[in-house]
Parts: C-alpha cells; sequence; structure tokens
C-alpha cells in the first residue's frame, strides 16, 4: 500500500455553482505542495475535499488507494489534520487545552491524555513558539499568535498529511519563516504538507511543487519553479510580475495589475 | 505513574475542577435533605408516625426527587445547547420542545382529559414534547447544522406559544384557566411518586445521551470544520442533543410545567469556575441546575408557605436580574 493523498479528476459543485473541474493532485510523503491561485480560485475548497470534509460530486480522494468516503472521521483524523483559513475560536480557552483538542481522534472514549497526548501538545506548543502563553485564553491573544497556537493544533495530531489554508496570513515574517522551517523538519520526518498560500516567494522557496489554480480548474502543476513563471502569474491573477534570485533564493514580486 | 509524569498543572486544574464539582454535590445533597425536612407547617415532621411516614414519603419526596432531576435536565440541557450553539445565550427552551411539552399539558387540561385521569396531564407534555421534537428534525432537514436547527425549533416554539394562547383564550370555563395559567408557570406542588416514576427514566435517559456530547462540543469550539477534522460527527450529534434534550426537557417540562431561566443561567454562573471547555461544564452544570431548584423550592416553602407563588415564578425572579448583572458585567469588560 503506499502512502500517497491523491485526488483525481476532482469536481466539486458548492450552492449550484462549480467550483472545481477535473483537478488533479497527488502528495507524497516527504513533499510540501504549494495550492496557488487567485481569491476564489478554488484553493479552499480543494484542500477540505482532499481532507475529506467535502465528498467530491466527480472524481476521488484517496489515502494509500482507499477513498476517505470509505474512512471514518477518526481514523481520518488521526491521518490527516486540517487547519481552516476561518481562525474563530468560540470559547476563551486557555492556549494547552485548545491545543490538546488535538488529540481528540486518539483518545479512547472515556480515558484521560496518555503521555503520548502530552508529549505531542508539549511539543506543538514548542513549535509553534506558543509555550510561553500556554495558560492564557486564546481569545485574549493577538491576530498572529493566535493563528500559531492553531497551527499548533493540527500539529499535535501528528499527522501524515497536513492541510493548511493560508497558515501565514496575519504572521509577522519572524514567525512565517518558523513556520515554514518546521513544515521543512516534518518533510523530513516523512510527512507532507499541502499548503494554500498567497505569499508566492515562501511557496516559490519552500515548496517542492505547485498547483496553480484558474476559475476552479488546473493551470499549471509541476515543480514550483516551473510553475511560478511570469506568464502563468500573468494568466492566473491578472498581474505583471517578475521571478529573481536574492542570496540564492527565489523571489517572486508582482509589479502591477494588468489592463 | 510517577509523581513527575503529572504535570502540576494538570494536578491543580483537576483537583480545582473536583472541588467545584463536590461543592455543588455539597450544596445539592444538602438542599435535598432540607426539601425532606421542610414544610409549609415549618422544619422538622409531625410527630404522628403514620402522618409523618406519609407526609415524607408521599409528598416531600417525590417533590425533591422531582426537584433535583428537573433542575438537573434544566442544567445540563443548558450547558449542552450553549456548547452546540457556541452561544451563551442559549437555552432549553430554544428547540420547541418545553414548548411543544407546555402545549400537550395545556391541551389535556382543555380537552378535560387532566381532570378525567390524573396522569392525562405528564401523558399530554410527553405527547406535545415528543411531537415537537420530531418536527424541528423534520423541519431542519436531514443534515443540518446548528443554525437550520435552532430556526426550526424557534419557529416550533412559537407556534406551540400561540396554540397555547389559543387554548387559554378558548378555556371552557374559568377553572380551566386558572388551572392552565398555574401549570404553565411550573410547579413541584402536589407531585407523587407516579410522577416521579413517569418521569425519572426518561430525564435519566435523556441526561446519559446529552452527557456523550462533551467531547464533540469541545471539538465545535474551533468551527465545525475543524471539529470534524478531529473527528466529530455533527449528523449525530444534533441527533444526541435532540433525542436528549427532548427526553430530558420534555418530561421535565411534562410534569413540572415550564420552569425557566434555570438552564440559561447556572452554565453562566459556573464558567468561571469549571472553565470554558463546554465538556467541563455538563456535570458541573446538572449539579447546579438541581441545586438551584432544591434550594428555590425550599426557600420558597420557608419564606412564602401557604403563598400561590410558582417555583417557575421563583425562578424567574432570580434569573431575570442575573441577566442585567450579565449584561452590566458584560458592558464594563467591553466597554471603554
Amino acid at each position: 500500500m503506499s502512502d500517497t493523498l491523491s485526488a483525481r479528476g476532482i469536481g466539486v459543485r458548492l450552492g449550484g455553482r462549480r467550483v472545481l473541474r477535473g483537478v488533479d493532485l497527488s502528495v507524497e510523503p516527504g513533499e510540501i505542495v504549494a495550492v496557488i491561485g487567485a481569491n476564489g480560485a478554488g484553493k479552499s475548497t480543494l484542500l477540505k475535499t482532499m481532507s475529506g470534509l467535502i465528498t467530491p460530486g466527480e472524481g476521488v480522494v484517496t489515502l494509500g488507494g482507499r477513498s476517505l468516503a470509505e474512512l471514518d472521521a477518526r481514523s481520518l483524523g488521526r491521518e490527516i489534520a486540517y487547519l481552516p483559513q476561518d481562525r474563530t475560536v468560540h470559547w476563551p480557552l486557555t492556549v494547552r487545552r485548545l491545543v490538546a483538542l488535538g488529540r481528540l481522534p486518539f483518545r479512547a472514549r472515556v480515558a484521560g491524555p496518555s503521555l503520548e497526548d502530552r508529549d505531542a501538545v508539549e511539543e506543538a506548543m514548542a513549535a509553534m513558539d506558543v509555550a510561553a502563553f500556554a495558560d492564557r485564553a486564546v481569545t485574549e491573544l493577538s491576530g498572529g499568535e493566535r493563528a500559531r497556537v492553531l497551527l499548533a493544533r493540527a500539529l499535535a495530531q501528528r499527522p501524515r498529511f497536513l492541510v493548511a489554508d493560508e497558515p501565514t496570513t496575519g504572521l509577522d515574517p519572524a514567525h512565517g519563516l518558523t513556520l515554514f522551517a518546521q513544515f521543512v523538519r516534518m518533510a523530513a520526518h516523512g510527512r507532507a504538507v499541502i499548503v494554500a498560500l498567497h505569499d508566492l516567494s515562501l511557496a516559490a522557496r519552500y515548496c517542492h511543487r505547485a498547483l496553480l489554480l484558474k476559475d476552479g480548474s488546473t493551470l499549471a502543476l509541476g515543480t514550483a519553479r516551473a510553475v511560478l513563471t511570469p506568464q502563468h502569474l500573468a494568466q492566473a491573477y491578472g498581474v505583471r510580475a517578475t521571478v529573481a534570485e536574492i542570496e540564492g533564493r527565489p523571489v517572486v514580486l508582482p509589479i502591477e495589475p494588468l489592463p | 505513574m510517577s509523581e513527575a509524569a503529572v504535570p502540576a498543572w494538570l494536578r491543580d486544574a483537576v483537583a480545582a475542577r473536583m472541588s467545584v464539582i463536590a461543592v455543588l454535590a455539597g450544596v445539592a445533597v444538602v438542599a435535598f435533605v432540607a426539601s425532606l425536612l421542610v414544610g409549609p407547617t415549618g422544619i422538622g415532621l409531625p410527630q404522628d408516625g403514620e402522618a409523618a411516614r406519609m407526609i415524607l414519603w408521599e409528598i416531600r419526596l417525590p417533590r425533591a426527587i422531582l426537584g433535583a432531576l428537573i433542575g438537573g435536565a434544566l442544567g445540563l440541557s443548558g450547558a449542552v445547547l450553549q456548547g452546540y450553539l457556541r452561544n451563551p445565550l442559549a437555552e432549553p427552551g430554544l428547540l420547541g420542545i418545553s414548548g411543544g411539552a407546555a402545549l400537550g399539558a395545556v391541551i389535556a387540561i382543555h380537552t378535560g382529559a387532566a381532570g378525567a385521569f390524573a396522569l392525562a396531564l405528564p401523558a399530554g407534555g410527553l405527547l406535545g414534547a415528543a411531537i415537537a421534537a420530531l418536527a424541528v428534525m423534520l423541519l431542519a432537514g436531514e443534515r443540518s447544522g446548528p443554525l437550520t436547527l435552532i430556526l426550526a425549533g424557534v419557529a416550533i416554539s412559537s407556534l406551540a406559544g400561540a396554540l397555547t394562547t389559543l387554548a387559554l383564550n378558548l378555556s371552557p370555563n374559568p377553572f380551566a384557566s386558572v388551572e392552565m395559567l398555574f401549570w404553565l408557570l411550573g410547579s413541584l406542588t402536589d407531585r407523587s411518586l407516579v410522577h416521579v416514576w413517569l418521569a425519572a427514566p426518561l430525564i435519566l435517559a435523556g441526561a446519559a445521551l446529552l452527557l456523550t456530547t462533551g467531547r464533540a462540543l469541545d471539538a465545535l469550539t474551533l468551527g465545525e470544520e475543524a471539529a470534524q477534522n478531529l473527528g466529530l460527527d455533527l449528523v449525530s450529534l444534533r441527533n444526541r442533543i435532540v433525542a436528549g434534550t427532548a427526553l430530558a426537557v420534555g418530561a421535565a417540562t411534562a410534569v413540572a410545567g415550564t420552569i425557566g431561566f434555570v438552564g440559561l443561567v447556572v452554565p453562566h454562573l459556573l464558567r468561571p469556575f469549571v472553565g470554558h471547555e463546554p465538556r467541563r461544564l455538563l456535570p458541573a452544570s446538572a449539579l447546579g441546575g438541581a441545586a438551584l431548584i432544591l434550594v428555590a423550592d425550599v426557600a420558597l416553602r420557608l419564606f412564602a408557605p401557604f403563598s400561590e407563588v410558582r417555583l417557575g415564578v421563583v425562578t424567574a425572579l432570580v434569573g431575570a436580574p442575573f441577566f442585567l448583572w450579565l449584561i452590566i458585567k458584560t458592558r464594563r469588560e467591553l466597554g471603554p
């Protein structure tokens, strides 16, 4: 059994509107894959579909050859962690308790947290640099701090596949880089990350591959370098952009909207 | 497991939570005993053995048991619904189930069935609760989320309220109107062990269902999508909440009438002590609700014996000022 998370021929309609059409994406362990595209291109819908939250009308998502629809929700939560774009937290839980929610798919019905649960929580808080305010209420934190706490929840699931919807939005530059360093570490340990992004320089620098969506269809899929070209960016976003290299790292700079 | 394996914060949290539960349980037990000892004639029991036995077993015991069960049902259901809707203003009445139970009981009085045979009143209430729960589920649809469910509940609740006032309006005679009105105000007076046997199994079954929702409600703190990713089955959760509330609150309303504010106020009161995780709030709210109803009922007998003031009126009188205080507190926290 291969350990691939694979979407084939995905078509999704939401409220009568066609949001995705014939999208393919296979993600192998050890990969970081960027999903990019303009607002409304279908990135979030693809991420939800690949996490098993949306059942596609056409096509199938498989994990290790088995359709996600066959897997029960708890075992899915042990394999795939999904981080939504929406960062609302409804009750003022402490940071530690919120991160511990990531262990719910592993907990027996009535048992308390196991040592592994506690390890995973502490490790996730350390990785996202939130341990310093572990006992504060999440609702008192700044937007960027809260984003890191929510990401720590997903890391606490110790997933084989992390599916993150715009996790860097609102993060300061240092924590944005820390976040991707964490993704690189996860990939080195044979885990995979699928990440929707608007920061194309981060995509170019850290992601092995990129999927560029336009109006629900694949515009380009390949290595980040091959996908992030001025031509593609003009087609997908309607901007004139330049791709450069500074200190040996790729930088994507949007210059102006195309007429 | 070695001492070092359990971090201090966890030990403290468990200890703090346990002490809140212990205090609530202690208050509930004391109020339960007080409920057995306090009557309209004062504290204690009459000297006459036979009369004492009758008062204790046939009047005060059913009243105390029902008070504990009904308060527990209301407190628990309120905590569950606030967690499910992620809204601190939610309360058991929102699902339309208590409205349905009230309508069923009022119809039993209106038709004279309650006069013909005493249990027709709670039976009508149970039937009303069941119909309201089914109607809410049908109206909300198979895969509804919290928002649709609550809209359906509010619709059914208003409809049941309108039909209840219609029944009052068309009341066959003044005695029936008074009977309906007093019943709607909510009371534990003159309930027998038969009422206990009727309501207790349903309330306990409903409470058991509601108590299974804790972790799902915790997960919902992160929103529906993240919660589903953590293994939550939203449809099963909704079904357990509607069925559990229909059983627990439906049976409570069927035997005692509508007792407001308990399900709204108790979770609020306890949140600062047990923390904001919905799961932690459930057992505490059940105990707190039981304690509140028992205390209110004992206070009623102590301070206003022989008066016609009803329990539901007392809980509303305590609840409304509390609500005002809550608004002022919130304003102070949010204000400049």
